[in-house]
């Protein structure tokens, strides 16, 4: 399939998979955590399915600090010629979810909302959410890269590190991020050896 | 809840406990001989080609976590329920001591969850008390074995290559699968460092061998459990067509409690169980038992199995039951092959797990350690789950784009991208799996005071690693950084070193136990005769790797197989002569 068929074709087929096609209003269910409901059919014990309905039946962030992990992810991962955003895909939602789903990342997330807001109210006077794209992008700068980053800033570092590890693995666990990766498997084959063009450029 | 106690009415020609490797190659000899058998398995029903419990070929994004750990210690595609800890079924450890338990409660048990790699023991891996004067020899040599070791890879099908390697015994083979490409650079990396790297021995069918089953079709999801049945599980290979014979009665959620034994003769007489789905207590009449509740499990069973005739437990008159517990040990490190960026793309899957490994090479009179290890390897351009691109801030600022440009670490926005598919498919690994010293000292034993939620006494363990096991984890990341850096490769991370034992996993990570019902021929010494019949109770057989009196470097699943063949062969051999 052609990346942009994908695109056109991609609906709500599961949790947090969302597309560029989605609606603005499914896009800010998405956000806050509300992923349609769907049917567990990927082998589930009983046991898994009732912990996984009470879990989607909870609300873990509010809709302020999802405002803020949705920015987040837009930042992290933008629309790109035609592979979609972190967010188109639902990225919000999954975070949602993991928090849930794994409590030891709760307080690093909430935590680390908290720890921006104060900061980006301490530069600019606002949540992080209400200030100019340009202010945003003063405060992101200073805490995306760990190498250049002041002492100062260390827990803003160590939370947009979490914010990226999970934006990027839940973009690739998508339809679109298998689309970006270009990777071809999970599907039956005949598997005879890599490509004799692979083998000859590294000279095997 | 009933306090009544049920009786079966049938009295069965033998009951089996535990549904995985021993106890579904019992159930398929014995029913396939004619045989009516009786299979308790504690945990549910279980079938890879059952649409509900199917696992395999789902997409990542099917799981809202992704396949992410949360349930299932290997992720949520993972086939195998339970795990180290399983709720209402605590165990502990001596203070100072460690071990973690890995249940499976679901029909083929821990056969769900392995990685399908099947090593045959070699001859000195029987023999090392004579050879080294450390540990003890098997009541049994690789000859006794070597018949039903071909059986059973007739009968199961196994991939591998003819090496001629003397305690790497060559197996009955179905075609290799040809080598990925990071594969490729570990076989070129050995050859120079003169470390073997020959094709695995998996048991996956490259080949269909019967009607039954079909032939793998390259999903890489062995793990998962396969709906074709094109590699083994005890459910699918074994289980399921013994209960074709019509000679099968199958009881799924039977929790065992103790073997019953008459008091006059000393014979067991059955056993009794607790249905986990309403707490009844049941008991089933047989004229012989196999116990295949796993190593740790059946121990636990046979100490449990107290009566004023065995006060010390059944089969126990040696005392040795619990003690010997052995782990495989384990260690890892991973790398970072950097003219393995910006891959072409094609489809890599290839076959659940790594398509080489590398047997043991060296010799230990020459080392400071006295057992070996091989080494499983891992990378290539696999399915993105929870996890991927993760750390990516340790990794995007070392290396220069195309163009020659450096970016800091970390950053955001269209690099990342870029940074996720330049690194897609250049990471490696190496894990080793070595054989530990099976010591006396390491056992498990019943828990004063403590039980289940069935009421049943739990284990507690205690076990450490002697400094042979730790000094070869010492040897094993040497020789994992030789080989990443032999192949243009970064290690990743610091070198282990001394403070984590050289990243020697905890005793049980490796799932491997074995040991607790040992044979031997001195029933002073030991529970079991060469046969794994209790020297105490003629008509009582153990059929998982409580047996072994050691493990080789060899994963010992195969030898289970081979070895619960052999054993009930023998069952049928007795029976015929009315010995039992």
């Amino acid at each position: 399939m052609k990346r942009r068929d994908l695109i056109k074709n991609i609906t709500l087929t599961s949790v947090g998979l969302a597309t560029a096609q989605v609606l603005p209003a499914q896009t800010e269910n998405i956000a806050a955590g509300k992923p349609k409901k769907q049917k567990s059919n990927y082998g589930r014990t009983p046991d898994e399915v009732k912990r996984d309905e009470k879990l989607i039946s909870e609300t873990f962030f509010t809709p302020g600090e999802m405002a803020v992990i949705t920015k987040l992810c837009d930042i992290i991962l933008p629309a790109e010629g035609t592979s979609p955003s972190a967010v188109q895909v639902g990225v919000p939602a999954f975070i949602e979810f993991i928090a849930k789903d794994m409590p030891y990342q709760q307080v690093p997330l909430r935590g680390g909302i908290m720890w921006l807001e104060n900061y980006s109210r301490k530069l600019f006077g606002k949540s992080f959410v209400a200030i100019t794209p340009a202010n945003q992008m003063t405060i992101v700068d200073a805490i995306a890269y760990p190498e250049l980053a002041t002492p100062a800033v260390s827990a803003g570092v160590a939370f947009f590190n979490l914010m990226r590890d999970l934006t990027l693995t839940g973009f690739y666990t998508t339809e679109a991020g298998f689309e970006d990766l270009g990777y071809v498997g999970n599907r039956p084959n005949n598997w005879e050896g890599p490509p004799a063009e692979v083998l000859k450029k590294f000279n095997f | 809840m009933t306090f009544q106690i049920k009786e079966t009415p049938e009295i069965f020609d033998v009951v089996i406990v535990g549904s995985g490797a021993g106890g579904g190659m019992a159930a398929y000899t014995l029913t396939k001989a004619g045989a009516k058998v009786c299979l308790l398995e504690a945990g549910s029903y279980y079938d890879p080609a059952d649409p509900q419990y199917i696992t395999q070929m789902k997409n990542p994004w099917e799981s809202p976590r992704r396949g992410a750990s949360s349930t299932r210690p290997f992720g949520d595609f993972d086939a195998a329920y339970g795990g180290w800890q399983i709720d209402g079924e605590p165990y502990s450890a001596v203070k100072g001591t460690e071990f973690h338990w890995f249940r499976s409660r679901m029909l083929g048990g821990r056969t769900n969850h392995w990685g399908r790699i099947s090593l045959r023991f070699g001859p000195n891996d029987f023999k090392r008390g004579s050879l080294t004067g450390i540990g003890d020899d098997w009541p049994i040599g690789y000859d006794d074995l070597k018949p039903f070791y071909d059986k059973t890879d007739k009968l199961i099908g196994i991939f591998g290559s003819v090496e001629n390697m003397f305690n790497e015994p060559d197996g009955i083979f179905l075609p290799p699968p040809p080598m990925r490409l990071h594969e490729h650079f570990i076989k070129k990396a050995g050859t120079n460092l003169k470390i073997p790297v020959i094709p695995s021995r998996l048991s996956i069918l490259t080949r269909p061998i019967n009607n039954e089953r079909g032939s793998c079709f390259y999903c890489s999801q062995c793990s998962r459990g396969c709906n074709k049945y094109a590699d083994f599980s005890s459910s699918s290979v074994l289980v399921i067509p013994a209960m074709k014979t019509g000679n099968l009665t199958l009881i799924n959620h039977a929790m065992v409690r103790e073997v019953l034994t008459d008091q006059a003769t000393g014979l067991a007489t059955g056993v009794s169980y607790v249905d986990t789905k309403t707490m009844a207590e049941v008991s089933v009449r047989a004229k012989r038992v196999v116990l295949g509740a796993s190593a740790c499990e059946s121990a636990r069973l046979l100490l449990n199995s107290k009566s004023a005739r065995f006060p010390q437990g059944l089969a126990n008159t040696s005392g040795v039951i619990g003690k010997y517990l052995n782990d495989s040990t384990g260690a890892s490190r991973s790398g970072f092959v950097p003219s393995l960026m910006n891959r072409d793309r094609y489809n890599e899957d290839g076959v659940g797990g790594s398509h080489i490994y590398s047997p043991w090479w060296l010799d230990n009179n020459k080392l400071d350690f006295a057992r070996g290890y091989h080494i499983e390897y891992g990378g290539g351009m696999g399915m993105p789950g929870y996890g991927f691109g993760m750390g990516m801030h340790n990794n995007n600022g070392k290396y220069p784009y195309p163009n020659g440009e450096k970016l800091p670490a970390g950053g955001y926005g269209s690099r990342l991208r870029e940074d996720v598919n330049r690194f897609y498919g250049a990471h490696i690994g190496m894990a080793g799996r070595g054989e530990p010293i099976p010591l006396e000292t390491n056992y498990c034993e019943i828990d004063p005071g403590k039980v289940d939620k069935f009421g049943i006494p739990t284990l507690r363990f205690h076990y450490k690693w002697s400094d042979q096991e730790i000094m070869q984890a010492k040897h094993m990341q040497d020789t994992f950084e030789e080989m990443i850096i032999e192949m243009g490769g970064i290690p990743l991370g610091n070198k282990p070193g001394p403070e984590t034992n050289y990243g020697l996993e905890a005793p049980g990570k490796i799932i491997h136990e074995v040991g607790t019902v040992r044979m031997g021929d001195n029933p002073n010494r030991s529970a079991l005769n060469k046969y794994q019949q209790a020297h105490d109770v003629k008509n009582l057989f153990v059929v998982d790797a409580g047996p072994f009196v050691s493990q080789g470097d060899k994963n010992v699943t195969w030898t289970i197989l081979a070895s619960a063949m052999r054993t009930s062969e023998y069952i049928i051999d007795q029976v015929k002569a009315n010995k039992i």
